[in-house]
């Protein structure tokens, strides 16, 4: 007998405009000590059954149809008072963000023995024996002191073990875990997913696993169920559906995954998304406006570098205070230099807080360098100054953003968002040529025809970041940043957005700086690499140098957490 | 060391509100009336008028006179009032029980029942009870304070006639203080206004830890807690509460601070004979120093509440409190 | 251009097939509170047309007519005086229109001068931070331990101070705007402040920056349209405030004159005669104020609740 069995159930929420079905006719079934991945895009419905299951539907939403059956008894008709006592004593639940998970006014320990006097009534000091027990078993160093501490005084990673414990006050059956390291550094993350794996085989407890990233389900899950557009697609062992996936989706779905182990030119056409129009015109480059009037008096120098940063550094302040002596501060980016030759993709890769997204905001002149020099075309552009001097060479740079939902103002038209750079740098005769201009820009990255009457609200994350890369065009830059363009985004979205930025390179010459943390996004896209830790860059190389045979301890370290995703084919 | 910079701080903005205060004070005797006309008669000759002027300090350069005028507001010095020709001082000091314990009432009254009041629509937020008393206080906010004194004049003195309308009853000598509170009279006198005055307040603060603890009954640790199995009251006392009160004690503290304001409103509809009712006289008559008294006064009191209220702040935010350096420990 | 039609054009297609008036259609509480909103808002601004004396013609009242009771109430009311006369002989119906009508034009003047103040103050706080920010913030938090009442009160005692009397009673009316808007600003200030903080670390305003935009550009025109939502909401309940505060002034002798009274004026007048029985003078006026108020209130409250997506 299963130890979860889900049959046929289906989860609605009324809306004003009927009945928004975001769970259809799914079953699935998970067993003590067994760990099914639930994997999907957003929107798929994959919290939705997770919530269902615990009974924490958000309201208005309600189970319509189907059954929930744990250990053989139906839980899903229950009232409310006797769900809430299956809650925690035999269903956990594990939430994404350990930062807001825990009450910050209590303790701990305070947090803990209410949790484990609750379920298991072994009264105060019992509580707090067990409560020690579990820190221990969660991997939290000396507990006995940090029992006493508050959640703020914990790490992310520390947190999120926990809100682990915390689950496991009751000694449930099954644990839910909704994308319970989507919050973390890799190197976190890493160490999290050991650990709920380990908990599942030593307690025997089952768990449902639910994430949108292959990698972490290739690393723990046992199965994986597939959710696409509110339905199951396919489940099956993970080896399997990962190796050799039967259902179109799942097929597109996996091919959309960066790879980690090869570079592939272009990722292969990817079905069962959004629809975007595949611009598939002959593009000239020096017929078109976006080649027009690429040389004046900026050179690239002789051995072909466009940019140069010379001992870098940035320094935010953490702590104020009156005297000196006590302000703290924060070096950020520490004596950074490289450059980068035109027409090359240069990536920099590193874990929240390594800098890299500081390096944009310099370059573009979004912060002042504390010290060091950028020189861009041969000349400094260090400082914050949109002088009529500098913005020919500002003109020439422009950044794509990493969150495609805040990145366009809301207020305005598309028409408007992209046309805003070209009449602003007076780039168009007419405001009507400026929009002839912009509809061309807007074919270019795959928009439709009828885009640019739209807001932004109208279009999902992947057509706005194809907007935000028209904006970014229509300065015709020739050299772009791409600040984390794709981790926004959904995987088989992020293949398009990868895809549309290597054509534009290709047809444009575009030089590219491209910044992330996924290292199989950056093996697919860049050049050469640089990795980058607390501020400084440890490794330089050319790509494939790096992965084959990286130099630096940081660096073969990163590469040891990359999930490996070994089963798929070659 | 966080809580000492935090408290350095609001000390040295609550020096800062006094000061500017003062100098709104200060400004009111320089450009306001002309204090030498208000102290002797129409037949004094100019030289006799320059003398005093003289004597007053009046021809020093501005930073001496208000200086001079800070050293005695300091020790409660503003002069004689113009009306009355007696020392400010003691004028204040014969009023102030008065609106104190009006004020100090009515506050009381309004935290508590503003409080549960909000915390209960807050959780039976579709409950009928819920929805009357959220009703209730939008007519509470909608009725100007004068409007339900002279409601309740209406209706319990007029009508009814059960209780007192106007003045304190009979009061108390204490020593410099004289209360109300002692004798049954005093207290029957004090009902009317002290409701008036706690009213708006009281709506206030309900709909304000409403808003608040529904705001917090939306995070994820309150649904972590429901995850766990948590009582509903564990979840909303224990959890949810205690993470209501700490933002909204600021915010109900600067609310106090205005109760004393709030009470010249009070005052006048019950002929109450406290410091509101001076005020008001004063600002009728320009009797300047009894103004610049009376807006030094309210203004201690204001940011002694508020520092309070930060203190005690300070003391159950464990944020505050604990530094979260040793994070990565 | 054909462009800008269909802008307009579908903004107000969107905003009949938006959330915002779904509800409100489906909310009686929030139809009756605009309903009775607007209705006491027309009757204030055409109280010269609709009103069935002059109150302020002295040749038309006659001092036989003084302290009618309404007709309906008691035998020896008139009937065209139907809600009873004043001290005076004044209709208190046209008094109340008349008053309705200086209320609510003191309500309308100070929302609009502190939303004005409040926003220019905020955008500016917000954005350009640092040591303006902080002073700009400083002198709201010493404002905000001063209610309206007791500003207004000090403006009023200044001005009684520097002006002559009859001078003191004309501009009566500016010094209240002026009184009740000073202290109005700091709530638009503080709300357009925190939404600007917010706004201005959105990748869109460095998408601006990057361009290479002035700052001035992105400021008014990048920014301000994105933090102006709240404003509707303040700006109701504000004006049921300023409404209170004005009419508590004139209650408390420092406001409108009885020569030209607002509705506090007027409650003012009949308190005196409260208790001697002539309820009327007094009670009129104070139900047309907390009608006018409640019902702006209401809809404020629930313009509130339907924007907060929260709550929904």
């Amino acid at each position: 007998m299963a130890l979860l069995d889900v049959k046929n159930i289906s989860i609605g929420f009324p809306s004003r405009h009927g009945m928004f079905v975001a769970v259809k006719d799914v079953s699935l079934s998970v067993e003590p000590g067994e760990i099914l991945g639930v994997v999907g895009e957003s929107g798929a419905g994959k919290s939705t059954i997770g919530n269902a299951i615990i009974a924490l539907l958000e309201p208005p939403g309600e189970v319509i149809k189907g059954e929930v059956y744990l250990n053989g008894a139906r839980i899903d008709n229950l009232s409310a008072e006797e769900k809430r006592l299956i809650r925690g004593k035999k269903i956990g639940m594990i939430f994404q963000d350990p930062q807001t998970s825990l009450d910050p006014l209590k303790t701990i320990r305070q947090q803990l023995v209410e949790t484990i006097d609750l379920h298991l009534r072994l009264g105060r000091k019992g509580s707090e024996k067990r409560a020690l027990e579990l820190l221990e078993q969660v991997g939290i160093p000396d507990p006995v002191t940090r029992m006493q501490h508050y959640p703020h005084q914990f790490s992310g990673g520390m947190r999120q073990r926990v809100v682990i414990a915390l689950a496991l006050c009751g000694e449930p059956e099954l644990i839910i875990a909704d994308e319970p390291t989507t919050a973390l550094d890799v190197s976190v993350q890493k160490q999290i997913l050991d650990l709920m794996r380990k908990l599942c085989v030593d307690k025997n407890v089952g768990m449902i696993l639910v994430t949108h990233d292959m990698g972490v389900i290739a690393e723990v899950a046992d199965r994986v169920a597939v959710m696409y557009n509110s339905q199951l697609m396919e489940i099956g062992e993970t080896a399997q559906i990962i190796g050799n996936p039967q259902h179109e989706y799942t097929k597109s779905l996996i091919s959309a995954i960066p790879r980690p182990d090869k570079k592939v030119r272009r990722f292969p056409l990817v079905t069962y998304i959004e629809d975007v129009v595949e611009q598939k015109d002959e593009f000239d480059v020096s017929t078109h406006w976006l080649g027009q009037s690429r040389e004046f008096d900026m050179k690239v120098a002789d051995d072909g570098t466009i940019l140069q940063l010379e001992d870098l550094g940035m320094r935010f302040q953490i702590t104020n205070s009156l005297f000196k002596s006590k302000r703290r501060y924060l070096d950020a980016v520490k004596d950074v230099n490289f450059s980068i030759k035109e027409g090359e993709t240069f990536g920099i890769v590193g874990e929240s807080g390594s800098g890299k997204s500081t390096i944009a905001r310099m370059v573009t002149g979004l912060y002042t360098p504390y010290k060091g020099k950028v020189n861009f075309l041969g000349k400094e552009i260090s400082a914050i100054s949109h002088t009529p001097e500098v913005l020919p060479y500002r003109r020439q740079m422009q950044m794509v953003f990493q969150d495609p939902f805040s990145s366009l103002n809301a207020r305005m038209r598309v028409l408007d968002i992209v046309a805003e750079p070209i009449l602003f740098h007076k780039l168009a005769e007419s405001k009507a040529e400026a929009e002839h201009i912009v509809m061309d820009l807007l074919k270019l990255v795959g928009m439709s025809d009828d885009a640019y009457a739209k807001y932004p609200h109208q279009f999902s994350g992947g057509q706005r970041q194809r907007i935000s890369i028209a904006r970014a065009l229509a300065t015709r830059p020739r050299f772009l940043i791409c600040d984390e363009p794709t981790s926004a985004l959904d995987v088989s979205v992020q293949a398009q957005i990868l895809n549309l930025l290597k054509d534009l390179q290709e047809e444009l010459n575009l030089t590219m700086m491209f910044i992330s943390h996924d290292l199989p996004v950056i093996r697919q896209m860049c050049d050469r690499v640089a990795v980058m830790q607390h501020g400084q860059v440890l490794e330089l190389a050319e790509t494939e140098n790096l992965f084959e045979n990286p130099q630096h301890e940081y660096s073969q370290h990163l590469l040891s957490l990359m999930p490996r995703l070994d089963m798929l084919q070659a | 060391m966080l809580v000492f910079s935090f408290l350095v701080k609001r000390l040295f903005q609550s020096f800062l509100v006094l000061l500017s205060v003062a100098f709104i004070a200060f400004a009111l005797f320089k450009f306001v009336g002309d204090p030498i006309s208000n102290m002797v008669g129409q037949d004094t000759t100019l030289a006799e008028r320059e003398k005093l002027a003289e004597r007053l300090g009046l021809n020093d350069p501005f930073p001496v006179q208000f200086f001079n005028f800070i050293k005695g507001a300091a020790v409660g010095d503003f002069g004689l009032s113009y009306r009355h020709k007696v020392p400010v001082s003691q004028l204040i000091a014969e009023r102030a029980p008065a609106t104190l314990e009006l004020a100090i009432i009515s506050a009381l009254l309004s935290v508590f029942v503003g409080i549960p009041m909000g915390v209960y629509t807050a959780i039976r937020r579709k409950g009928l009870l819920s929805r009357s008393f959220m009703t209730v206080s939008l007519v509470g906010i909608s009725l100007p304070t004068f409007l339900i004194g002279i409601l309740f004049i209406f209706l319990f003195g007029v009508i009814l006639r059960w209780l007192p309308t106007f003045g304190r009853g009979e009061v108390v000598q204490i020593g410099f203080w004289t209360t109300g509170l002692l004798t049954w009279s005093g207290i029957k006198s004090l009902i009317l206004p002290s409701v008036t005055l706690a009213l708006f307040q009281m709506t206030l603060i309900m709909r304000l830890v409403r808003t608040e603890m529904l705001e917090v009954l939306t995070t994820d640790y309150i649904k972590f807690a429901r995850a766990r199995g948590l009582k509903e009251n564990a979840v909303n006392f224990g959890h949810a509460l205690k993470n209501t009160l700490i933002p909204v004690i600021t915010i109900i503290g600067l609310q106090l601070g205005l109760v004393m304001a709030f009470a010249i409103i009070t005052e006048t509809v019950f002929q109450w004979p406290g410091m509101g009712m001076l005020f008001i006289q004063a600002i009728e008559e320009v009797d300047v120093p009894v103004m610049a008294a009376y807006l030094m006064m309210i203004s201690l009191v204001f940011v002694a509440i508020n520092l309070a209220v930060d203190i005690l702040y300070a003391f159950v935010d464990p944020r505050l409190t604990i530094d979260g350096g040793s994070k990565h420990g | 251009m054909a462009d800008r039609k269909m802008k307009s054009n579908s903004k107000w297609v969107q905003f009949f097939n938006g959330d915002l008036w779904y509800d409100f259609t489906r909310s009686p509480v929030a139809i009756v509170s605009f309903i009775t909103t607007i209705g006491c808002l027309f009757l204030a601004a055409s109280a010269q047309w609709v009103a069935p004396f002059d109150i302020f013609d002295l040749a038309t009242l006659e001092l036989m007519d003084a302290d009618l009771p309404p007709p309906w109430a008691d035998e020896y009311g008139e009937d065209k005086f139907f809600l009873g006369t004043d001290d005076q002989g004044r209709d208190i119906w046209s008094g109340i229109l008349y008053g309705a009508q200086i209320s609510v034009f003191v309500g309308f003047a100070s929302v609009i001068i502190s939303a004005i103040v409040g926003v220019a103050l905020g955008l500016l706080a917000g954005y350009a931070g640092g040591r303006i920010d902080s002073f700009i913030m400083r002198v709201a938090d010493i404002q905000l331990s001063f209610p309206a009442i007791l500003i207004a009160l000090l403006i009023d005692g200044v001005m009684r101070g520097l002006l002559p009397r009859e001078l003191h009673d004309e501009l009566a009316i500016y010094v209240l705007i002026f009184a009740i808007s000073i202290s109005g600003w700091v709530q638009y200030a503080r709300t357009i402040r925190g939404s600007v903080m917010v706004e201005k670390h959105k990748e869109y305003v460095q998408a601006g920056q990057v361009i290479g935009l002035p700052s001035r550009i992105i400021a008014v025109k990048h920014i301000l349209p994105n933090v102006l939502n709240p404003l509707f909401v303040i700006g109701t309940i504000h004006l049921a405030t300023a409404i209170i505060t004005e009419a508590t002034l004139s209650f408390l002798g420092v406001g409108m004159s009885p020569t030209t009274p607002s509705l506090g004026t007027l409650i003012r007048i009949g308190n005196e005669y409260l208790l001697s029985g002539e309820w009327w003078i007094t009670l009129f006026p104070g139900l047309a104020l907390v009608i006018l108020v409640l019902s702006v209130n209401i809809f404020g409250d629930w313009l509130r609740d339907a924007l907060n997506p929260k709550l929904r």
